[in-house]
């Protein structure tokens, strides 16, 4: 393999593996300060055990998360240093603020949280997870802010580097910051967010509800994961609708790889398919018209095709096809079982339904699954560029490094991370086992 | 007024840096002291005291390399390029670190905490080794293309030079974390602790000695800006002061104080160090043509400024996270259930 493939397949598998956690950081968040609440203003110890059993995975979620994410904030200057140069200017801020605005509070506030049960009151403590919470959730901000730029830039001007060549200078900040697609996309990733989170929950309760274990418990979880699922698998599909849209506006070539549309002309929505790329045709079976009307409303509107780009301006179109339709139809049973449940809640069979709850079991793979295929679909459709239609991916790699240096560092990586995710799925189960015997003397200082 | 933005930021980055030095310091240091207690039970101490603090104190390196990165992008390049596989290694030791704070009181098995007590210390002083290392090349300069990119290879960063900048700084953390945990422990623990701290501070000492002579004879180019600034003699006094004032507060128990004339000499250290290199934030050894200054490698005025104001909301709330953490945490360290 080249420089540019192992660059890429190193930084994608270090983020892919990164992103496992940020999502289930922030979607347990609000799932803790809803739980959180209710001890507070009820004050009974089941919402207290519920709080503290999930702050406990929550911490281990979170040093994971941040020990992987450390690895990130430097591998725009290990893989991408010409990126870096061009993009400082404007990206950096971005990655900046994270940790200013982001990080601290965080971590801060972690400490309380994870630490503070005995130290401080509950109402203190009630903030401090509210505060981690948010904090997770500005750091979500700040980086879909950054990526949105390399979607969408605005807000910038080209001009002379000062080590020669040009580089992308701010002239407005908050145009930079939003830029056409951050908005939608903060909200996407964040309806991810709390799915994942939320069909953790769900999972583990399911599952103690399978194994007649800690019922009251199991079941006070569930309610409200539940309706958090709900909720949020409902909101990601008006989310994900108007993220198309955005995408149809500023990025066409990537909208037209989504639906392997070659021909300028009204287009369906496929439910699944095949794309020839060498044929330039697609096989499979689409809603007529569909496309058309969803971004603009009109279903014999016509809409960009493939064939409008050279091809060495389009991205793979089978794979970001496949990732984006296996993503939609994820989504679309993520709203599905979401309902059932509230279905199964008002007839009063929730808690003894077993072949529903069997299938919460499995379901926690799937917003993890349709969060990794997702960002497989934004990523990979922007390219071949790392900045939409100003730098090409292959002119974004670092100068400095040796081939050998990148593939010894993807299967240090490669190992490392494999024994981490052993490790987590180890201790987790553990958690999951066993952490729930309150021990003497847990009582919750007034 | 005109400011001179590019010599704000330089002091910024500096101070990110350098409060990474401070606080990550001492957890650092405490983790490359861990394997020479031995019962369980000392090893849970030296873990917790530094339990609630050490994740806040790594926040420091990552908005310092995101500060790096948005105020001089082509130093975050070419550094992070040019080491590639020592930051590699540092990203390996920082991850293996915080896993094996995490997971270790997790299981009772005793080959199990061993194993996780093995890679936090190694992997603690490991990252204080690699610090060391990539400062000291830093000062003494990397081969610079006019390209600005690095021009060695990465055995060419093990020269004697960042290797003794390395040791004296693994010492330094060593002695920081020594008078941190004589802090955090009572009794005969504490007793035997403060026996380490003097070893830890004769180490130190050596290593200082060693490292200043060296600077003097072999790098001169670090002096530039003192000798051009007399004024700035004040930092080297400071420096010199603050260490000698550790052994005076030890010797009279004075814990606190102790600590104070740590954090005060590293923080000195730091800023001898920015001096030192000012005007340069990499300095190209051959061809200093090709050094990168700090004019040469920022981002635009524009940006410089924006992100002055994000620092000057953002950095009193940093502080006073950081300030209401460490009271909540104050004292002796107690094993709850909630501990590591």
């Amino acid at each position: 393999m080249d420089a540019l493939m192992l660059a890429r397949a190193q930084f994608g598998f270090t983020i892919a593996f990164h992103y496992i956690f940020p999502p289930l950081s922030i979607g347990l968040g609000l799932n803790l300060v809803l739980m959180e609440s209710f001890y507070y203003f009820t004050r009974k110890p089941l919402y207290l055990e519920m709080a503290r059993f999930w702050t406990r995975i929550f911490g281990l979620i979170f040093a994971i998360g941040v020990a992987s994410g450390i690895v990130m904030e430097f591998e725009f200057g290990t893989n991408w240093s010409t990126y870096s140069r061009f993009v400082g200017d404007v990206f950096g801020s971005a990655l900046a603020a994270e940790g200013i605005f982001a990080f601290f509070l965080e971590s801060g506030f972690l400490a309380l949280l994870l630490f503070g049960w005995d130290r401080i009151g509950a109402g203190a403590h009630l903030f401090a997870t509210f505060m981690v919470a948010l904090g997770a959730h500005f750091s979500a901000i700040w980086i879909v802010v950054a990526n949105s730029w390399q979607q969408t830039p605005a807000g910038y001007h080209l001009v002379g580097r000062p080590g020669g060549g040009i580089r992308a200078e701010v002239t407005d900040f908050w145009q930079a910051v939003l830029n056409p697609s951050t908005l939608s996309r903060v909200g996407h990733v964040y309806m991810g967010a709390w799915q994942a989170g939320a069909f953790a929950v769900l999972s583990v309760s399911a599952y103690y509800l399978l194994k007649k274990k800690n019922l009251e418990f199991a079941k006070a979880c569930l309610k409200i994961a539940l309706v958090v699922a709900a909720v949020a698998s409902l909101l990601q599909l008006f989310s994900g609708h108007e993220s198309a849209e955005v995408v149809s506006a500023t990025q066409p070539a990537k909208l037209a790889a989504y639906e392997g549309h070659y021909e300028t002309a009204p287009a369906g929505l496929y439910l699944f398919g095949w794309v020839d790329e060498k044929a330039g045709q697609t096989h499979g079976v689409a809603l007529p018209g569909l496309l058309s009307w969803l971004v603009s409303g009109k279903s014999d509107a016509p809409v960009t095709g493939l064939n409008a780009f050279p091809p060495d301006k389009r991205p793979p179109v089978n794979f970001v096809f496949q990732t984006y339709h296996a993503m939609v139809a994820i989504g679309l049973a993520l709203i599905l079982i979401a309902w059932l449940g509230v279905f199964l809640w008002w007839r009063g069979a929730l808690f003894t339904t077993r072949w529903y709850l069997a299938v919460l079991v499995g379901s926690v793979l799937l917003p993890q699954a349709a969060n990794q295929l997702g960002w497989f679909s934004a990523e990979v459709g922007r390219q071949p560029y790392i900045v939409y239609n100003l730098m090409k991916t292959s002119d974004a790699l670092s100068k400095a490094v040796k081939p050998g240096e990148i593939l010894a560092s993807l299967l240090l990586f490669g190992f490392l991370y494999l024994l981490l995710f052993i490790l987590f799925i180890y201790l987790l189960n553990d958690k999951i086992q066993h952490g729930l015997r309150m021990k003497a003397g847990e009582g919750h200082r007034a | 007024m005109n400011y001179d933005w590019q010599t704000l930021w330089f002091i910024l980055v500096g101070t990110l840096f350098s409060g990474y030095a401070i606080l990550d310091g001492f957890d650092l240091g405490v983790g490359a002291l861990h394997l020479f207690v031995r019962s369980d039970k000392e090893r849970r101490v030296f873990l917790n005291s530094i339990g609630p603090i050490w994740d806040g104190n790594e926040v420091w390196l990552v908005t310092g390399g995101g500060a790096l990165f948005a105020a001089f992008p082509e130093v975050y390049a070419t550094v992070f390029s040019g080491f590639y596989l020592a930051f590699m290694l540092l990203l390996v030791a920082l991850l293996f670190r915080a896993v094996a704070i995490e997971s270790r009181s997790k299981q009772p098995m005793k080959w199990w905490r061993n194993f996780w007590d093995a890679s936090f210390s190694v992997s603690s002083i490991a990252s204080s080794l690699l610090i060391g290392v990539a400062l000291g090349n830093i000062a003494w300069g990397i081969p610079l293309g006019a390209d600005r990119e690095y021009a060695g290879s990465f055995l060419g960063l093990l020269k004697p030079y960042p290797l003794l900048l390395g040791v004296t700084t693994l010492a330094l953390f060593m002695m920081h974390g020594s008078i941190y945990i004589v802090l955090k422990t009572e009794g005969p623990l504490q007793q035997r602790l403060k026996g380490w701290g003097k070893n830890t501070m004769i180490f130190f000492i050596l290593c200082y000695a060693i490292t200043t002579l060296a600077t003097l004879l072999y790098v001169p180019h670090m002096l530039a800006t003192l000798q051009r600034y007399p004024a700035l003699f004040i930092v080297p006094v400071l420096s010199v002061l603050f260490i000698a004032n550790i052994p005076r507060n030890v010797s009279k128990g004075q814990g606190v104080g102790a600590f104070l004339s740590s954090c005060g000499a590293l923080l000195t250290l730091m800023a001898l160090f920015g001096i030192g290199m000012y005007p340069d934030m990499v300095y190209s050894n051959p061809s200093p043509d090709n050094s990168l200054t700090i004019y040469n490698s920022a981002s635009s005025l524009k940006t410089l400024r924006i992100m002055a104001l994000m620092a000057a909301i953002g950095m009193p709330l940093v502080l006073s996270y950081t300030a209401s953490i460490y009271w909540v945490f104050r004292g002796k360290v107690k094993i709850d259930a909630h501990s590591y």
